[in-house]
């Protein structure tokens, strides 16, 4: 690791006026902290926020609720009102990786762990993310776990998060502190950016932004829940492919849907030609398969990712079957009574 | 630079880097080696120690951060002469070949049973809300933030169930 000036912050205001200058905020540390024992990272300051009461918390927001930016994955997922209204959030996270890092990590920081690929760690090989212009080894390289959407020549990492892709099914926005102290709020659905010529930069926070918290609206009422995930192994493994879904059900048609894909794309994957395709339809593998189509004609694969675009056809509409009621969802999960 | 731990009971400051970690602090510092240096990147577990009751992989943590925080390691649990049900149940299951994962196995299980008291719910839940039972599937997934190498998980599991019934 390399050498930095490690400071704790006492304030927002005065975390605030320590950034910029190749500082960088810590809070839970896990993925930062992994990137810079490699020195893909290498900031010359850490300010450590994590004991910033303000940011800590889950409070009541209108029918929603706020999330404070501290929060640990584990709390979050353990919230008596997160499993009963947003059960998609709570199943997401536990999906994600194992309950020591869960602990840990944070809600902002989940959030704003690095879109990455075998190649970004590998400071050997040309990456675009690590070092604009260098080129992009995946390109012609090996990579099962490389997005199929949104990607550009210069990069193919997905956005490994599993609640970046419930927050972003159920409609949650992040409340971002600027850096003249105003707050402005984005949806998590237009937080990331794709990669185009400039992977380095995977957000829209500009200088000196400080994710403060995540809204989560109201669930719609009747809407059912499901969070499908795909890995290589049956736990502690980033998605090879996840469908997180909720579904509003009406005199027995389909209507509303929010969707969105992890494991895909450089940031939860949202498709609306295919959410269209579900509204007013009645539920069944007709209406499912025109979704999945619209849903995967945009792929853009690597050699080695073609099979995403059969699995990700298939993990929809095994979701859309078990948050129609067409498959309950002990038999549709089977995955998750297999030990380890 | 100057940390205060609280570490299995005992107050302990150290004179450390920015960069030492939580790992490095207790093993170089405190001399306190159970917890093993695996991967350090996170993946294995073997670093497991609780921070404040909490499980986490104490190489993702930096010693700087910790200021006057309580961890326990393996070292805070029973004694040689005096092992405490869960290490008693790793023996009598023979729960381990190498032995390298096992404080970290341990530590983790013992939060582990901590989160199933308090009703946490993991991913090979049925239901998100009511009982849990502790069935094969959930140690494994609970525990899948520690690898064997030697591949011991079957004997960990069952070591895991038998301490589980003892505490119950």
């Amino acid at each position: 690791m390399r050498d930095f000036e490690y400071s704790r912050a006492e304030s927002l205001d005065g975390a605030a006026g320590q950034l910029g200058d190749g500082a960088s905020i810590i809070a839970g540390g896990t993925n930062l902290l992994d990137l810079m024992k490699i020195q893909v990272m290498v900031p010359g300051r850490l300010v450590d926020i994590s004991r910033l009461e303000d940011l800590k918390g889950i409070s009541e927001h209108g029918d929603g609720l706020r999330i404070g930016a501290l929060v640990t994955n584990s709390e979050l997922a353990a919230d008596a009102r997160v499993r009963s209204g947003w059960p998609l959030l709570s199943r997401a996270i536990l999906a994600g990786a194992s309950a020591q890092i869960r602990n840990k990590a944070t809600t902002g920081g989940n959030l704003l762990q690095r879109t990455r690929c075998p190649y970004f760690y590998d400071t050997a090989m040309a990456c675009n993310k690590r070092t604009p212009g260098e080129g992009c080894a995946a390109q012609g390289g090996v990579g099962r776990m490389l997005a199929i959407f949104g990607t550009s020549e210069h990069c193919l990492a997905a956005h490994p998060s599993d609640m970046a892709v419930a927050l972003t099914a159920l409609a949650a926005e992040v409340e971002i502190r600027a850096a003249d102290g105003g707050i402005r709020l984005v949806p998590v659905r237009e937080l990331y950016r794709l990669p185009g010529d400039r992977p380095d930069l995977e957000t829209v926070l500009g200088a000196g932004e400080i994710i403060t918290a995540v809204r989560l609206p109201a669930p719609r009422p009747q809407t059912r829940q499901v969070y499908k995930k795909v890995r290589d192994r049956a736990s502690y493994a980033f998605a090879l492919v996840s469908v997180a879904v909720a579904v509003e059900m009406k005199d027995e048609r389909i209507a509303s849907v929010s969707l969105a894909c992890g494991g895909v794309a450089p940031c939860p994957w949202t498709n609306p030609e295919a959410e269209q395709a579900l509204i007013g339809a009645a539920p069944g593998d007709d209406a499912f398969a025109t979704a999945a189509d619209a849903l995967v004609a945009q792929a853009s694969c690597h050699p080695d990712t073609e099979f995403k675009i059969p699995l990700l056809r298939r993990t929809l509409i095994a979701a859309l079957r078990e948050a129609t009621g067409l498959a309950d969802s002990a038999a549709a999960n089977p995955t998750t009574r297999t030990p380890a | 630079m100057r940390t205060r731990l609280t570490v299995n009971g005992e107050p302990r400051e150290i004179e450390h880097d920015t960069r030492t970690t939580l790992l490095d602090a207790l093993r170089d510092h405190l001399g306190l080696t159970g917890s093993k240096k695996g991967c350090d990147h996170g993946q294995c577990g073997a670093c497991t120690v609780l921070l404040n009751g909490k499980r986490v992989n104490s190489c993702l943590c930096l010693a700087a951060m910790h200021e006057g925080d309580e961890v326990t390691t393996i070292e805070g649990l029973g004694s040689p002469e005096a092992l405490n049900a869960l290490q008693k149940a790793f023996v009598a299951k023979d729960g381990f070949q190498c032995g390298f994962c096992t404080p970290g196995q341990i530590m983790s299980a013992t939060a582990m049973l901590e989160e199933l008291r308090a009703g946490e719910p993991s991913y090979a839940s049925a239901s998100l809300e009511g009982d849990m039972p502790l069935d094969d599937a959930e140690i494994a997934e609970r525990m899948s933030g520690n690898l064997c190498r030697c591949s011991a998980y079957p004997l960990i599991r069952e070591a895991i169930a038998m301490a589980a019934e003892v505490k119950s």
